[in-house]
């Protein structure tokens, strides 16, 4: 009886085992948000796991985390975070589950964009959504390229491989980018969208972006922001207003319809979509973007 | 100091004239050539569309809240209109949860909901020891409860900021139907139900003695009250529909001593500061829900002081009123 009872003993551990200590070899790592996750997953490969804080579709202006985030945080290697004021919520986060993580912040080396500039309040604060410009998007992979050889030594080779493929992707996907903006007119290159998210976009590729609302998601509509910018879609002509998957359609809705601008399809901003989305990697989503701009603008 | 009632009165007609033979008007005009008084005062309405629609649904909404407002005030019910827009979060977030920001399932889920805690409470009130009050603040914490449990176990953190405030700038045609038709209801229904809640008001005694309707015009009243706040949350969000409602009431009681009086006021006031606060929130830049309900209590303030029903003016210098 005792040997049998071993026997079992010893398989059940040997069976939970197994695939445990092959998990404990990957290095655990956070990222704030999932475009931030698909940059981490692209460098580290199997290498990494990644934990995204605010997953697909979720909005990381007012993301509140669970404990089980807290824990994870705590778990983690290393903390991969936009900066530049978009994770209000993390500083609280760090602290609260004690970890001795290292936190990256992946804009370091970009040079920031002021928040945007129609709005009388939203001056002094920067623009946190770099990763809407390709370019900008090289640095990040950059940046977590380095940090996952400063704490995976080992995994160096495999790290700076993934990360040349990854920006070659990257290269070619900015260069697309490039090839259809400038088959789209000047003059017709002006885009409201219900979330001042696209700065980044605009000022690389040329394309003009107005917002209704701040720079931040968190701040109620006046009445005269909105009118504001009907009589900006009135004046300046704009051809295009578009949604977006983390704010308030219906504004943007009443918008069109009172100026008779085009609405175009839903834009990505701030997150990825779950796997019944379009945009489930980064690539899709700005390639997404693209396709939705070029056909609001040149129809 | 009378003006409030006054004031609102004289401006309707010459607003409601212009919302509907401007539509057609170009509204790229620039309106230097005219009087400053037009360009702060009208301009805006018919200038953009968005203003007439958020002064629509602010109109109707007041048309409603306001006689319910009064009778929640003379029931001691106020804080009742509270504890029913938590109650009806919960429902009108399953609703967003389930199918977005759809009109449909956001308006059933905060009705359903709405109803069942009224209904429950009033049933518990009726057939148990427990007073009504205690009831419903039983149910509506256990709702609320409810409603963020099932948000937490979707998982996902959805923005429901947009729940919470609503958006008096963003009123599509079927919500402002929505809003108008719930209007019609309430008013219908009150005026059917009018005179057993007024009774009960007075002397709930003497309308047990002399009926049994007290108890079905309760429950249809807050039903009512649920159907409103229901439309309140579309234009303004959970919280300040119940502002709309409870504001307008208490400057009413500050200017009328019988109860269809106070409902004018009540009304009449609650149309002026949904003007009003729209007029603030174009020329001040402020969010519109907050506007609209800050403005109500500006005026509350004013009635207060000088109201002519025990404003505070009024009960140190007497003299006079009381000979007349």
């Amino acid at each position: 009886m005792l040997t049998r009872r071993h026997a079992i003993v010893a398989a059940t551990a040997l069976l939970v085992a197994a695939p445990l200590r092959a998990q404990e070899r990957r290095l655990k790592v956070i990222a704030s948000f999932s475009i931030l996750g698909d940059f981490v997953r692209n460098v580290g490969g199997d290498r990494v796991e990644v934990r995204d804080l605010v997953g697909p579709n979720g909005n990381a202006h007012v993301f509140e985390p669970s404990p089980a985030d807290a824990k994870a945080v705590a778990d983690a290697k290393l903390v991969f975070v936009n900066g530049l004021g978009f994770e209000g919520w993390l500083d609280r986060l760090v602290k609260a589950s004690g970890t001795r993580a290292t936190i990256v912040v992946a804009t370091n080396g970009i040079t920031p964009r002021e928040g945007a500039g129609d709005h009388d309040h939203d001056h002094g604060k920067v623009d946190p959504h770099a990763w809407q410009s390709v370019a900008n998007a090289k640095i990040y992979v950059a940046a977590i390229r380095d940090a996952l050889i400063a704490a995976d030594p080992a995994g160096k080779t495999v790290y700076e491989a993934n990360a040349a493929t990854y920006l070659a992707k990257l290269d070619a996907l900015d260069q697309e980018v490039r090839a259809v903006v400038a088959g789209i007119p000047p003059e017709r290159r002006r885009v409201i969208t219900s979330h001042n998210a696209f700065g980044y976009f605009g000022d690389a590729y040329g394309v003009d972006f107005t917002a209704p609302q701040g720079v931040s998601t968190e701040a109620e509509t006046s009445a005269r922001d909105v009118a504001a910018i009907i009589t900006q879609i009135r004046k300046q002509k704009i051809a295009a207003v578009f949604l977006e998957n983390v704010t308030d359609p219906r504004l943007v809705k009443q918008i069109a319809a009172e100026t008779g601008a085009k609405i175009g399809g839903t834009l990505y901003s701030d997150a990825l979509t779950d796997a019944k989305g379009d945009a489930t990697s980064y690539i899709d989503l700005i390639r997404h973007n693209l396709k939705e701009f070029a056909g609001a603008l040149t129809g | 100091m009378r003006g409030a009632e006054d004031r609102g009165v004289e401006h309707d007609p010459k607003k409601l004239t212009d919302f509907s033979d401007q539509i057609m008007r170009p509204t790229n005009t620039c309106c230097t050539a005219r009087v400053p008084m037009y360009d702060f005062l009208i301009a805006p309405f018919t200038e953009f569309e968005f203003m007439r629609r958020a002064l629509a649904g602010a109109l109707a909404l007041a048309l409603g809240a306001g006689p319910l407002g009064v009778f929640l005030m003379l029931r001691r019910m106020s804080l009742v209109g509270d504890a029913m827009a938590h109650a009806i979060l919960p429902g009108a977030a399953i609703g967003f949860l389930l199918s977005g920001l759809s009109l449909f399932a956001m308006t059933a889920g905060g009705l359903i909901a709405g109803f069942v805690v009224a209904l429950l409470a009033g049933l518990v009130a009726r057939a148990t020891e427990l007073k009504e009050d205690a009831a419903l603040a039983t149910f509506y914490l256990l709702s609320l409860a409810l409603g963020v449990t099932i948000v937490s176990l979707k998982g996902t953190n959805i923005d429901l900021l947009h729940v919470l405030f609503g958006n008096v700038l963003a009123l599509d045609d079927q919500t402002l139907l929505l809003i108008a038709v719930n209007a019609t209801i309430i008013l219908i229904v009150l005026a059917l139900i009018y005179r057993p809640l007024v009774i009960e008001c007075v002397d709930p005694g003497f309308m047990r003695s002399v009926s049994r309707a007290g108890g079905p015009a309760h429950l249809a009243f807050l039903v009512l009250v649920v159907v409103n706040l229901v439309s309140g949350f579309h234009a303004l969000g959970t919280l300040l529909a119940v502002g709309i409602m409870m504001l307008p009431a208490a400057i009413g009681r500050f200017w009328a001593r019988d109860v269809s009086t106070m409902i004018v006021v009540a009304t009449a006031s609650g149309v002026l500061v949904g003007y009003a606060g729209l007029l603030l929130s174009f020329h001040a830049g402020v969010a519109s829900g907050p506007a609209i309900i800050l403005t109500a209590g500006a005026l509350y303030v004013v009635s207060l002081l000088f109201g002519r029903v025990g404003g505070l003016l009024r009960q140190l210098f007497p003299g006079r009123h009381l000979e007349a």
